[in-house]
């Protein structure tokens, strides 16, 4: 990222996806580099609209089936996201978003669908939908503490060689199959199945994605109302 | 079977007045469930000859039916559930404390509504919108439209009253073999973005909006203009109303639609309406020690976005209670759909026992805050004048206990 540009954030499909309210993490995300006085813009990407290639951060929501398979289908008619990826953007997934970014998920019975490959994953419906509460040790190579979070999702995600788990659960269920794990971290693409504003509840979170765009350690935050953030 | 139903319904009445006695309560959903359990078709029972008429939807519920009620008393009298408990127990209930009202009026907690609709063989099934709301609870907003739309092209003689503006209703009711359609505005549209039906982007224009499936706004026979009904005779009648906002006017024009297909006077109904102030202790204002505080009641995004659109003519602190228990849902991830950055310039409390994740959102939204967990500490800490409370559902309902209680 050149030093004196603007960061920009690209929200994909929050028409259709941000059901949890995910589209939260990109104003927690566009407020903690504003507040450290670097400058940064949202750009909202309906279902309909061209994916630009040329974002820093990607942040991609949860959905229902209908709403997963059709973004699926705008991603892969266009390679902007691949693109950008192999260049080095940043991208936050979460539960459908996830899914959608791996090698191929499943509808609500039983067909294929195929997704991005973004992610070396892939998911089938676990016959129970999983709900509740989710504590998650990232890897330590990640990020020192626990992060917290709630879940809501059907999905069974198996991880294949070249993605590595965000971290161990300790409470919840996360990725559904095999090893207690969630989510899915490759090069600078990281899923989650901690849904909805994930970046509120863990700060670090966010500032490590940030660290990523910026490539640089960021300094303290101090947030307008002098809370710890 | 009568007697078995006059037991169940005698031993429900009996452990309701026991809870009451114990202070446990209202004691209305006890008494449902004691009846239900000698007689598992006391519902069906209960409601056989009656005119019945059920309410659902996300929000707007309790005060669709209170209106309802209300057009209804002008003819005689009306079994409801007032105290708003929308499940089959509170519904066995209120036809038991009622067995002679020829009419019932009933909210329906709306994934329960398929049930219902099949016991109680309503006259109608007025269906007000449908969003995102208590995910872990409901369920994603979709999955439950396939399960009403089902329920709904069943009755043959049911009148399906539908918000035409809003997508996922008109779905629900569009396979109904009669419908009543009415345009009461849908502002929330974010779960209407993409088709129920055959998943393709939705088309909005101009205040309608189709699918090239072939689903589309329905043309209406009623509609809400600002302050004014249009009626299928082309009349424009003034909509009076105690009640404030936008949404009481579209649950307004939900109701006087219904009550007039249904044989009710429009001029009778419609000053029955415009008359209630208050519904189940919401919209009321209480003194708190010198400071007059408005009770306002917002569970879901869709709920809280109409709430904060009447705070412009509220004036004083907001305080934002929000708890996450079963009845509310146990995920507050709902509370970044609500667009308080609308709030800036004003003063907020948070609390509940959620008061750091709406001081979170708070503050992502930029809008001036402190925490304090109890809203009536909240309310005291604040000075004299005006102010308003917008609690979520256990969180209004204890404040509103406490604040009565201290009155």
């Amino acid at each position: 990222m050149p030093p004196d540009s603007a960061v920009r954030i690209g929200v994909l499909f929050p028409d259709i996806l941000g059901t949890y309210g995910d589209n939260g993490n990109a104003v927690v995300l566009e407020r903690r580099l504003r507040w450290r006085g670097l400058a940064t813009q949202i750009e909202r990407i309906g279902v309909d609209d061209p994916v630009p290639a040329e974002c820093d951060v990607y942040v991609i929501g949860g959905g229902e089936d209908q709403a997963q398979v059709l973004a699926a289908d705008r991603l892969r008619s266009n390679p902007a996201l691949s693109r950008a990826v192999d260049r080095g953007a940043v991208v936050l997934a979460v539960c459908a978003g996830l899914q959608v970014l791996g090698r191929w998920f499943a509808g609500p019975r039983g067909e294929r669908y195929e997704g991005l490959g973004l992610l070396d994953v892939t998911t089938v419906a676990r016959r129970r939908r999983i709900v509740g509460d989710i504590t998650v040790l990232p890897d330590p190579a990640l990020l020192p503490d626990a992060l917290t979070g709630f879940e809501n999702h059907q999905g069974a995600t198996t991880l294949g060689r070249d993605a590595r788990p965000l971290g161990t659960v300790l409470q919840g269920t996360g990725n559904g199959a095999g090893r207690a794990v969630d989510g899915a971290v490759q090069r600078r693409v990281l899923g989650s199945y901690l849904h909805g504003p994930v970046l509120a509840r863990n700060p670090a979170l966010a500032d490590l994605l940030l660290e990523w765009v910026t490539g640089a350690p960021l300094p303290a935050l101090h947030v307008p109302d002098g809370r710890k953030a | 079977m009568q007697i078995r139903l006059s037991l169940a319904v005698a031993a429900g009445a009996f452990a309701g007045k026991l809870s009451r006695l114990a202070r446990r309560g209202r004691g209305v959903i006890i008494s449902g469930r004691v009846t239900l359990a000698i007689d598992p078709d006391a519902l069906r029972k209960l409601a056989r000859n009656r005119l019945v008429v059920l309410v659902s939807g996300t929000n707007g519920k309790t005060t669709t039916s209170h209106l309802l009620a209300a057009a209804f008393a002008t003819g005689g009298r009306v079994a409801a559930n007032r105290s708003g408990a929308n499940m089959p127990d509170g519904l066995v209930a209120a036809l038991s404390r009622d067995r002679q009202a020829p009419v019932a009026v009933l909210e329906v907690d709306e994934p329960h509504l398929p049930q219902v609709v099949d016991a109680v063989d309503p006259a109608a099934v007025v269906l007000l919108n449908l969003s995102r709301d208590q995910l872990d609870r409901v369920g994603e907003v979709h999955r439950l439209e396939a399960r009403l739309r089902r329920a709904l092209a069943g009755p043959p003689t049911t009148l399906v009253v539908a918000n035409a503006d809003d997508v996922l209703v008109t779905s629900a009711a569009w396979d109904a073999p009669r419908t009543l359609w009415v345009g009461a505005g849908a502002p929330w549209d974010q779960d209407g973005r993409i088709c129920p039906r055959c998943a393709e982007p939705v088309r909005w224009y101009d205040g309608s909006w189709s699918c090239t499936c072939g689903l589309s706004r329905p043309v209406a026979g009623w509609a809400l203009d600002e302050d004014k009904v249009l009626t299928p005779d082309d009349r424009r009648l003034p909509l009076d109303l105690a009640l404030p906002g936008r949404a009481n006017r579209a649950n307004a024009v939900m109701a006087l639609a219904t009550a007039c297909a249904l044989g009710v006077d429009a001029e009778a109904a419609l000053a029955a309406i415009g008359d209630v102030a208050e519904v189940n202790g919401r919209y009321r204002t209480v003194d708190r020690r010198g400071r007059a505080v408005r009770l306002l009641l917002a569970k879901n995004p869709a709920g809280f976005a109409e709430t904060l659109t009447l705070l412009d003519d509220l004036p004083g602190p907001v305080v934002v209670a929000v708890n996450s228990r079963e009845a509310d849902g146990r995920d507050v991830s709902w509370l970044w759909d609500v667009p308080f950055e609308r709030l800036r310039g004003r003063h907020l409390v948070a609390c509940g026992d959620r008061a750091d994740e709406v001081a979170t959102r708070l503050l992502y939204a930029e809008v001036d805050h402190h925490t304090v967990a109890d809203p009536r500490r909240a309310l005291d800490g604040l000075r004299p004048g005006p102010a308003v409370l917008v609690a979520n559902y256990t969180a209004f309902r204890d404040a509103a206990r406490a604040l009565d209680r201290a009155a």
